[in-house]
């Protein structure tokens, strides 16, 4: 490790000192934009937190913020059923899609809907949005009205966030060692006996890690779901309700919040950005215990 | 457990077994392709008609109704290669750093990573939300090119990091090795000994990024705005193609058959680039191989 | 904090070598307006014909909602600020000037046999009491509520009017703009909705399949407007700081003078006379 602390040559030396320097003006910017960014969702939600007490996001009787109510929990369940529901949905049919690629479909199927789904990934929120809105909700409509429901919320958030668990958990599966294929094969495993058995154990956490990566996506996923969920501020009773989740709630109604009101949004813009720093905060010591075994 | 397995496999019903599942993952695989290719074919039957050179050049009239999507595009190449421009020196500058400067477990670089990491699960309405009360308001941009471009740029950080730290930290501890053996600087040694290698995945990462930036919406309602017009200084806001998509499709009666064609040219656009990238890292990986 | 900004924009500004040129040009020949939907789309005809009046001038036209007008103008962002509804008496920083009136519809979509409606039978659809359009004499289909999100001039004008509180009403659907309440009504054949009637009629004479509903019975037209037998109607505003800009009130004096008339009217607006 000497070569990491000084070169032989003198005049790198001073070369290295510049680039370095400059390397780290980089690196100290993109630290301070997380920084920036939770100083001003500070700066912009303070006229709200000082004189409305935090109890009053959850104990409100509705959120009307011009009647001066701001009961943030429907949101908040919105945001949970909306995106549990299509993890529900995207578990099942993400892994039978990554297993198929693996180890069911011929090499060339595997690359061509491989192809498939990544080209799913490349279509923008907005169109999924979009699309629901033009032939999902209107389908939804005729069956049980009004259509925007928290149905088609799930159903777009499932199509959106597949393509990021199929790419994660066909990674994790190729990643299991082929030895520990052979063996399977060589104990008499039938092909799910082997997948159930060997395979999903040992690709068990590359997989986790998508699930995850896959519910940060639908939690934070805003134009699609403002799209199709009707926007109703309620806690839903059926699936075709209408709902709003946390990341809607701001981008309907930041254009035209005013005082108070704009304040409790971006109260609610800082809620999320916690919530992400905590669960980064977790996953780092999850990481690190890991490490120590 | 496994014990169990093994004795088990021979009977007939799970042979049985193995086929209902087998069965069950090819009808997961049907109904994926099968709801991809309603999307495009969707997308293609509504758009395809109004798609033409016409379409792409023309500016919008009439609220997007009529006319085409020239001064949306230009918008967002503007917010596109301003968030580039800015991302990726930081972006890169931060990856190198974090790989071949600084000790891994230095508090400076945990820091900075978990930071990174932060901006990464952050939802994009939060970046707007951020933009808009940092660039607009605070530093008094507006609803510009600038603002929007800028707070893409921090959201693309992350991306681009993550992914060029990755490239570099496959490079083989020997490449390293040799060239300090060789007394080649620090900085010679990245450009000319890791970076050669590690370019695929800094590609790779920059298409990301890309498509990430070209395909976003809520970070840019409240900094580029809406205008729908030519923009004529980076101070001007512009509408970029998504948000064009989502207004035609939210807030347009009879705004859906232009709404179809500029989400079909926005995914072709999104492929375009992807292909594009992909031919000059393999075009460039092949000349470095010959000169060397 | 000094420190901070500098340093973001000194950052900013060597890599942006390009950029920098452009910001220097900028802002003295532009002018922002942002705020209400309802104006914005004859705001933009007007920054047309006002552009190509002024060479060189530019007019930039963003949407948001009546609130957003007053806020950015207080701010600074706006130069202008489009509000659709009278001043509010905590609004009275603010140099307000009245450019045409409008007045609120309620919508159908044009397949919905009921003609009219009585102030009761839409409070009690839009409260939840009545659910069905068989109950008002209409098909046998549940009725799609299309409210507006909070804080739109629309949606105070038409709580008042009705005497409702926002938190009374049971929709299925919220909106934000007029446009999205009209392509939501125009796109569900059993929803309700209300929206300007100026951007309503705009629409229906294009082939928008919409219907405007009377209101006690005076139907919600342009004729009935400017004879001021609509009762639900509003001024549309624009609004400076106390002291506009030199460019700012060249603009509203344009909006209000005889060169705009036709502008207004083309968007099914009431033009005020200039006395």
């Amino acid at each position: 490790m000497i070569w990491w602390k000084c070169s032989i040559l003198f005049q790198s030396v001073s070369i290295d000192r510049w680039f370095n320097a400059g390397l780290r003006l980089g690196a100290t910017v993109a630290a301070l934009i997380m920084a920036l960014i939770l100083l001003f969702l500070l700066l912009e939600s303070w006229p709200a937190l000082q004189h409305i007490p935090l109890m009053r996001f959850v104990t409100d009787d509705a959120w009307h913020p011009l009647e001066d109510r701001y009961n943030l929990l429907p949101m908040v369940t919105g945001t949970l059923y909306a995106s549990s529901g299509s993890l529900l949905l995207v578990i099942p049919l993400g892994i039978a899609s990554a297993l198929f690629m693996a180890f069911y479909a011929s090499p060339r199927m595997s690359m061509l809907y491989r192809r498939l789904i990544e080209l799913l990934a490349g279509i923008p929120s907005v169109v999924f949005g979009f699309w629901g809105l033009t032939t999902v909700v209107p389908l939804i409509n005729q069956w049980q009205p009004p259509g925007a429901s928290l149905l088609t919320a799930i159903l777009i958030l499932t199509l959106m966030i597949l393509p990021t668990l199929v790419l994660t958990s066909y990674a994790a599966l190729i990643a299991v060692p082929d030895e520990y294929l052979r063996s399977a094969a060589a104990l008499g495993l039938s092909r799910w006996g082997m997948i159930y058995g060997v395979v999903l154990p040992a690709a068990r956490q590359g997989i986790v890690a998508g699930i995850l990566l896959a519910a940060g996506r639908a939690v934070g996923e805003t134009m699609a779901v403002l799209m199709v969920a009707g926007n109703v501020v309620q806690h839903a009773d059926s699936l075709f309700a209408p709902i709003r989740t946390l990341t809607a709630n701001i981008a309907l109604e930041m254009a035209y919040a005013m005082g108070d009101h704009r304040a409790v949004l971006f109260v609610s813009g800082l809620l999320l950005l916690l919530l992400v720093m905590i669960l980064t905060t977790m996953a780092g010591w999850f990481g690190k215990e890991h490490h120590g075994e | 457990m496994a014990n169990k397995q093994i004795v088990d496999t021979g009977k007939p019903n799970h042979l049985l077994r193995d086929r209902a599942i087998q069965l069950l993952i090819y009808l997961v695989v049907l109904c994926v392709s099968g709801i991809f290719l309603w999307i495009l074919l969707d997308l293609i039957r509504g758009g395809s008609a109004l798609l033409s050179w016409d379409f792409l050049i023309s500016m919008p009239r009439d609220t997007g109704r009529a006319g085409g999507i020239g001064s949306i595009l230009v918008s967002t190449l503007l917010v596109l290669s301003i968030a580039l421009l800015v991302a990726l020196p930081i972006g890169w500058a931060t990856a190198v750093l974090l790989a071949e400067f600084i000790p891994a477990m230095s508090s400076f670089g945990s820091w900075v990573r978990y930071s990174l990491q932060v901006l990464a699960g952050v939802p994009s309405i939060v970046f707007g939300l951020f933009g808009y009360a940092f660039f607009s308001i605070y530093l008094g941009m507006g609803f510009s090119i600038l603002s929007g471009g800028l707070t893409l740029a921090c959201m693309l950080l992350p991306i681009l990091v993550s992914t060029a730290e990755a490239g570099l930290r496959a490079v083989p501890e020997s490449y390293r090795l040799s060239a300090a053996a060789l007394g080649m600087s620090r900085a010679a040694t990245l450009f000319h000994v890791l970076l050669p290698v590690a370019v695929p995945a800094w590609a790779a990462g920059l298409l990301l990024g890309i498509g990430r930036a070209a395909a976003e919406t809520a970070a840019l309602m409240f900094t580029s705005g809406y205008v729908d017009r030519m923009p004529e200084s980076l101070l001007d806001s512009g509408r970029v193609l998504a948000l064009h998509i989502f207004d035609l499709s939210m807030n347009v009666p009879g705004g859906d058959a232009p709404a179809h064609a500029s989400a079909l040219v926005l995914i072709l656009l999104l492929l375009m680039i992807n292909l594009v990238a992909m031919h000059l890292t393999h075009l460039w990986q092949r000349r470095k191989l010959n000169t060397e | 904090m000094r420190f901070l900004r500098r340093f973001v924009w000194v950052t900013i500004g060597v890599l942006m070598l390009t950029g920098l040129s452009a910001v220097s040009i900028a802002s003295s020949h532009k002018l922002v307006l942002t705020g209400s939907s309802t104006i914005a789309p004859l705001a933009v005809e007007l920054g047309r014909r006002f552009e190509s009046l002024h060479p060189g001038m530019r007019v930039d036209v963003q949407t948001g909602g009546s609130a957003r007008g007053i806020n950015d103008t207080r701010k600074g962002i706006a130069d202008i600020g489009m509000v659709s509804r009278a001043m509010k008496a905590d609004e009275q920083d603010l140099q307000a000037v009245t450019i045409a009136l409008d007045g609120i519809g309620i919508i159908v979509h044009a397949s919905n046999p009921v003609a009219a409606l009585t102030r009761q039978q839409i409070a009690d659809i839009f409260t939840g009491k009545i659910t069905n359009w068989h109950e008002v004499g209409g098909k046998d289909a549940r009725i799609t509520v299309v409210n507006k999100a909070e804080g739109r001039s629309t949606l105070e004008l038409f709580l008042a009017y009705f005497q409702l509180k926002n938190s009374e009403i049971r929709p299925h659907i919220v909106i934000g703009d007029n446009q999205q309440g009209i392509k939501t009504v125009s796109g569900n054949p059993h929803a309700i909705g209300y929206v300007s009637i100026g951007a309503a009629e705009y629409d229906a004479q294009r082939g928008v399949p919409l219907k405007l509903l009377p209101l006690d019975s005076v139907a919600a037209s342009v004729v009935n407007l400017r004879n001021g037998d609509y009762p639900l109607s509003r001024p549309l505003n624009l609004v400076t700081r106390m002291t506009p800009t030199a460019l700012a009130k060249r603009f509203i004096d344009f909006a209000r003078s005889e060169q705009a008339y036709d502008l207004v009217e083309m968007q099914y607006f009431i033009p005020v006379s200039v006395d």
